[in-house]
């Protein structure tokens, strides 16, 4: 039984220019559609990573999981529960909690004015909740003083930092965490300690993950399943293991040649070719047909369905 | 071998503060030869930009070089006067930053901001500028590069604007190239096509490349030596391959555990505890002391040593050795 379950999903944003320049320059209103018809299910305990390049959506998708973004089209369900059209106030507020986030930044997510006891506790006493040595506690879960509770953001490192937005994760007691890039901001050695961290916390406690990343490496390490995304929609999505050893997408493995590898010593290979596109006017058919190289006349048309292939989820007209 | 196109001998950078004064870069050593790529690699705070900054003279106050020397093809370039440097600056020594949209002027279109450079190094008329301005533009991957001349660096993309920088900075064809993680900002895709440029132009015009970066992938797959840097200091500098493979230096040997690649199917990655010590607070003796498993009161009471074969540490893992 899955325990959120993502179904077609997308959120259109408005990047017009102002009315006024509008009308001086003759332009149409813009769209950017970051997210187009995602769908996925996350199983309970595990970790699945969304992975993809920058203006992929894949922050945006677990914003919307979160709920800090609502939806365009399509829903998310948390253990059963809608939060967007749920009307029962009470198993609203319930999910919520169930439900938290850890941010890419440390230095931007947590409060400079506020003391490390007040920005842990924050999520329970917000719902009137009781947090008295809740930050003491959570503090040394997470590696830690509980002296550290009086202090302030900074006096802290990054990595520091990082650990006290899990620990304030973990205080409302959630069943599911939504991690957007948490190590991006992080040298390679403190990223290993809060990635160790993370794992013991998601075994000890039985946690879901949402990870959203650009490193691969990150991913592979972490991931139970990854979805890979490429301008907004799913591409392929498997099991870390069948992903890493065959992938099926052109993107996916394009995305895994790239990568540069710590025993390619010399490595010459031909870079990929191209960039992103514009996510305002993208390719028609398959968005990565003008990179492929393996595309035909049909991906330039029809854009592809997801199709199972085995254990893996595809979207490409020539996938086997 | 050859004369090295740079050399640097036991460079050390000052801060002088409130609190005291601070070594960012402190006796640091390496060469690169003609045509070599040298990936210099550390954490934040390890002093490795601050390392490039005080080699092309580009050091703020009150940062300022308090020992050592630098040698740019057999010429002493520490003691330039800033007229000088700044003339050998981009005619000697090329540099490609992090960010391509700070190092273009955004007001200029990129083939003036081309051709400016070239007429200020090369003598050459303003034909012949531009001339070479288009072709160093083509040899960089820009697509239609005659009508890209006269684009804004706001109309390209940041793997083009990448591009730019790579052409700009070897434009008047220096000798070195200072590339300070040229590939940090940009996705993956891009990265792989920006390493691989930097690789095919240097070594078609021999041009030696110092390579800053915190990726480790990076600096397996494009450089021939490594420098790795902790806390102002060289711990380990060697060939690329004998360094990522079988570390010396109880750091590197961290660094390389805790990147998730190496440990490929372990549940756990092996971190190193700690973090690195800020520049106020060194610890007595070697600088890694408290975060190193092989640490005792030698380590403690002795700055590490100086250089043995290639590891700055009193106790050097043995290749073939486990620790």
């Amino acid at each position: 039984m899955s325990y959120v379950s993502v179904k077609s999903l997308s959120r259109v944003f408005d990047v017009s220019k102002p009315w006024l320049n509008r009308m001086i320059e003759r332009l149409p209103r813009a769209h950017l559609k970051a997210v187009s018809d995602v769908s996925f299910d996350i199983d309970a305990r595990k970790v699945y990573a969304l992975v993809g390049e920058s203006g992929s959506g894949k922050s945006t998708i677990g914003k919307m999981v979160v709920g800090l973004l609502q939806p365009s089209q399509g829903t998310v369900e948390i253990g059963g529960v809608d939060l967007k059209n749920e009307t029962d106030a009470e198993k609203v507020d319930k999910t919520r909690s169930d439900i938290q986030m850890i941010f890419q930044d440390p230095y931007a997510s947590l409060n400079p004015r506020w003391r490390v006891a007040q920005i842990i506790e924050e999520p329970v006493t917000a719902r009137g909740g009781d947090a008295n040595g809740l930050a003491e506690r959570l503090l040394e879960q997470v590696g830690l003083s509980a002296l550290d509770a009086r202090k302030f953001p900074h006096e802290f490192s990054g990595g520091q930092r990082q650990r006290i937005c899990i620990a304030r994760a973990l205080a409302s007691n959630p069943k599911m965490i939504v991690c957007d890039e948490p190590t991006s901001a992080l040298d390679v050695s403190v990223q290993a300690q809060v990635l160790n961290l993370m794992k013991d916390l998601q075994e000890d406690l039985g946690l879901t993950y949402l990870f959203v990343s650009h490193d691969l490496t990150v991913v592979q390490h972490m991931a139970d399943t990854v979805g890979v995304l490429y301008l907004g929609r799913l591409v392929e999505e498997a099991p870390r293991d069948a992903l890493f050893g065959a992938p099926k997408h052109p993107y996916t493995q394009m995305l895994l040649d790239a990568a540069p590898k710590l025993d390619g010593f010399g490595r010459e290979v031909p870079p990929p070719q191209g960039e992103i596109p514009d996510p305002i006017n993208p390719p028609s058919g398959c968005a990565f047909h003008p990179r492929c190289p393996r595309a035909v006349a049909r991906c330039k048309a029809e854009l592809p369905e997801m199709r199972r292939i085995g254990e893996t989820r595809v979207a490409c007209h020539l996938a086997e | 071998m050859t004369d090295p196109v740079l050399s640097v001998r036991n460079l050390s950078v000052e801060i002088p503060t409130r609190a005291g004064i601070l070594k960012p870069v402190d006796g640091v050593s390496y060469d690169i030869a003609k045509g070599e790529i040298l990936g210099v690699v550390g954490e934040s705070g390890a002093g490795k930009s601050m390392a490039g900054n005080a080699i092309i003279g580009l050091l703020t106050r009150p940062a300022h070089i308090s020992g050592g020397e630098v040698w740019l093809n057999g010429n002493r370039i520490d003691t330039l006067e800033p007229e000088m440097l700044r003339r050998m600056r981009g005619k000697e020594i090329g540099m490609v930053f992090q960010d391509p949209l700070t190092s273009l002027n955004p007001l200029l279109p990129i083939g003036d901001q081309l051709t400016e450079t070239i007429l200020e190094h090369l003598p050459v008329t303003k034909a012949e500028a531009e001339a070479r301005a288009l072709k160093g533009l083509e040899e960089v991957g820009i697509p239609a590069a005659a009508q890209r001349m006269g684009s804004y660096p706001h109309e390209f993309s940041g793997g083009m604007r990448q591009r730019v920088v790579i052409a700009l900075a070897l434009c008047a064809e220096p000798s070195l190239i200072i590339a300070d993680e040229p590939t940090t900002a940009l996705d993956v895709s891009v990265q792989a096509q920006i390493v691989a440029l930097l690789k095919k132009l240097c070594r078609e015009k021999g041009t030696a490349v110092m390579l800053v970066t915190h990726d480790m992938g990076v600096i397996a797959e494009a450089s021939d030596r490594v420098a790795v840097m902790y806390a102002g200091r060289l711990a380990e500098l060697g060939p690329v391959r004998d360094v990522l493979t079988h570390p010396m230096h109880p750091y590197t040997h961290g660094l390389m555990g805790s990147t998730p690649l190496a440990s490929k199917g372990l549940a756990r990655l092996n971190q190193i505890p700690g973090s690195m010590p800020r520049l106020g607070a060194l610890p007595d003796g070697c600088a890694f002391n408290p975060r190193c498993p092989k640490a005792d009161a030698k380590c403690r009471a002795n700055p590490a040593p100086v250089m043995n074969e290639r590891a700055s540490c009193w106790h050097p893992m043995i290749p073939g050795q486990t620790s």
